[in-house]
């Protein structure tokens, strides 16, 4: 790294202190650590398997990525406000078990099934933020619950009505083609096939991250996690904050639910669990500091291709899958460590 | 509504009426009395400065003053009208503005963003209804410039102020956004001796500019530079009320202390 003068034990005994240079301020980014990160592994994986390089790859590693990265978008915002969303796996699944079970129960358009489902993972959402706030529980004890609630639900519901553990197959009920149109299509650019859930991520991370730099909620979602009290004291709806973050949780699970209800048809019902920590992992890795209060959504989906690469690069390499999660818990405290290492130095200047 | 505030006019208050008077104020906890008997007020350009020990009730008066809650007996009056005041939001719907002693900063985020956090100044409507970036930054950095801090960067996070820097951003917020009243929680208590300065000159400077002060503190010899009206509390009771005319430092000090525990204090520890 650069030999940035770390030499200042005599400051100067003036408090004025000397404008950041460029570089410094660069250094101070929140993402910067991970997409060094990002670079260095696709470089590795570049390197190492010859199937990586191909655009059929890059366009999986763009799907596993955005999948995953929806729902970072979310859980990193609350993260920044200051909270943990446990369930937000699970809920994927509630979601897409909910809309699929109810239409097919009801012999009904897929689209009533979809907005129920809607409103159940806006009310989880509530639900879960309604908690923390009204108990002063953390929520990571809260979201616990409910994930073990949810994951319970899930299965047992769906034995209930089906007899099996997946849902039945809803491809020829009315409204599916719209449905998936919308939530599971793809397209092609120039030989690449892209899925529409690619865009779908992009557009999310431009909107929050228009969200928290821009707009007052922003700038709410910074102060309720950076400092609860000092938000209050100045006026600033903390409850209703928080809340509107886990509800928006809730409304990226419904859609994460409604991909993975159209893209195949079915859903299993134990799906989803562990990814709740791939969420919070990908938020952090890139950058989301874990007691709130710092990180961008770009971090975010930064952190997200990096859980894309490295768990698609693995199986391009030819290796064992096994080491895909080694590998995330190496990035991990890789990323942990640089950056705080990255803010330590920003702070210090 | 953020944005008319700056210009708020002092002159509708005549100058006969205490902005903020308390009379025979009470409050307990439980069967703890807090306080009890409170008398105190102060008007348009004057400092009140409330001078107690640890647990002499200073808090409490400061909550109840700032609407964190209410009292309990006697009347609480803003502009001579008596008020129930339930929230902070509505003491500073009355002009009445409280800067923490621990400033109600978040040390995180930038400069000018705290100085604006809870009353942002937005353009456009609804769906991409957006902060007024450009302008907050200007405006801070201008309210900053006129109390003489000079920040080269209002982007850096507010943490990394110094104590005293800090307490005059906080301070030069709750001017900026309409305060008739500032109430200030032990400004100077974490602050060395010129960061303390710099604070006390600011106080001076807002309550000649027509605001009311209530000060707490402390430290007699802070509260002597600049104030006009003293009381001391002591365990819930007013144990001194007086104008800057009519005591010393000295006799304020020893007041402050206890009066006769310091000379005895004194005596033991000269004797070593």
């Amino acid at each position: 790294m650069t030999q940035a003068p770390a030499t200042a034990p005599a400051a100067p005994p003036d408090e004025r202190v000397h404008r950041a240079s460029a570089l410094q301020r660069l250094m101070s980014r929140p993402e910067l650590g991970s997409l060094v990160g990002a670079i260095a592994i696709y470089i590795f994986f570049f390197v190492v398997a010859d199937s990586f390089r191909s655009t059929a790859a890059l366009s999986t590693i763009l799907y596993v990525t955005s999948t995953i990265g929806i729902m970072a978008v979310g859980v990193a915002l609350l993260m920044i406000g200051g909270e943990f969303d446990l369930s937000a796996g699970v809920a994927v699944t509630t979601s897409a078990l909910t809309a699929s079970l109810l239409s097919y129960q009801l012999s009904t358009n897929v689209w009533v099934g979809i907005l129920v489902a809607l409103v159940v993972s806006l009310s989880i959402g509530f639900a879960n933020g309604w908690l923390v706030m009204k108990t002063g529980i953390p929520s990571f004890l809260v979201t616990l619950g409910s994930f073990l609630m949810l994951q319970g639900l899930n299965l047992a519901v769906t034995k209930l009505l089906t007899g099996q553990v997946a849902s039945q197959n809803i491809s020829n009920m009315d409204g599916f083609a719209l449905a998936e149109a919308i939530f599971a299509s793809e397209f092609s650019v120039g030989g690449m096939t892209i899925r529409i859930t690619v865009i779908y991520w992009l557009l999310f991370v431009a909107i929050a991250t228009w969200i928290l730099l821009r707009t007052k909620v922003g700038n709410w979602i910074y102060a309720v996690g950076g400092d609860k009290e000092s938000a209050r004291a100045v006026g600033v709806p903390v409850a209703a904050t928080k809340i509107g973050l886990f509800m928006g949780v809730g409304f990226l699970a419904w859609f994460s639910g409604m991909h993975l209800l159209f893209r195949f048809n079915t859903v299993q019902s134990g799906e989803g669990v562990g990814n709740e920590f791939i969420f919070i992992i990908a938020a952090v890795i890139g950058g989301c500091l874990l007691t709130g209060g710092y990180g961008t959504a770009i971090g975010a989906a930064i952190g997200a291709l990096i859980y894309g690469m490295t768990n698609q690069g693995i199986i391009y390499a030819g290796w064992n899958p096994d080491w895909v999660k080694f590998f995330l818990g190496v990035m991990l405290l890789l990323a942990t460590v640089t950056n705080m290492w990255v803010r330590n130095r920003a702070s210090k200047r | 509504m953020a944005s008319e505030t700056a210009e708020a006019p002092l002159e509708e208050i005549s100058t006969g009426v205490p902005l903020v008077q308390l009379k025979n104020v009470g409050k307990y906890y439980g069967h703890i009395t807090a306080l009890q008997g409170i008398n105190l007020k102060v008007g348009k350009g004057e400092v009140t400065c409330v001078l107690g020990d640890n647990g002499a009730g200073k808090s409490t008066l400061i909550k109840i003053i700032s609407g964190r809650h209410t009292h309990d007996e006697g009347e609480l009056l803003v502009d001579g009208k008596e008020v129930h005041l339930s929230s902070p939001r509505e003491a500073l719907e009355h002009g009445i503005a409280t800067v923490y002693q621990d400033l109600a900063v978040v040390p995180l985020m930038p400069v000018w963003r705290n100085f604006f956090l809870g009353s942002e100044q937005t353009e456009g409507v609804w769906p991409v209804r957006k902060l007024r970036v450009n302008e907050m930054r200007e405006t801070a950095r201008e309210e900053l410039h006129k109390m003489g801090i000079d920040l080269p960067d209002l982007d850096a996070p507010i943490g990394s102020l110094s104590g005293g820097q800090r307490q005059c951003v906080a301070i030069a917020r709750a001017v900026y956004f309409g305060a008739r009243v500032l109430i200030l929680d032990e400004p100077t208590a974490a602050l060395g001796v010129k960061q303390s300065g710099v604070v006390l000159r600011y106080i001076s400077a807002a309550a000649q500019s027509g605001l009311g002060v209530i000060f707490i503190t402390h430290n007699p010899h802070h509260a002597y530079m600049v104030g006009d009206h003293f009381v001391l509390l002591n365990r819930g009771l007013m144990t001194l009320d007086c104008k800057y005319d009519d005591i010393t430092l000295d006799q304020l000090t020893s007041e402050m202390a206890g009066g006769d525990e310091l000379e005895t204090l004194q005596h033991e520890l000269k004797k070593r």
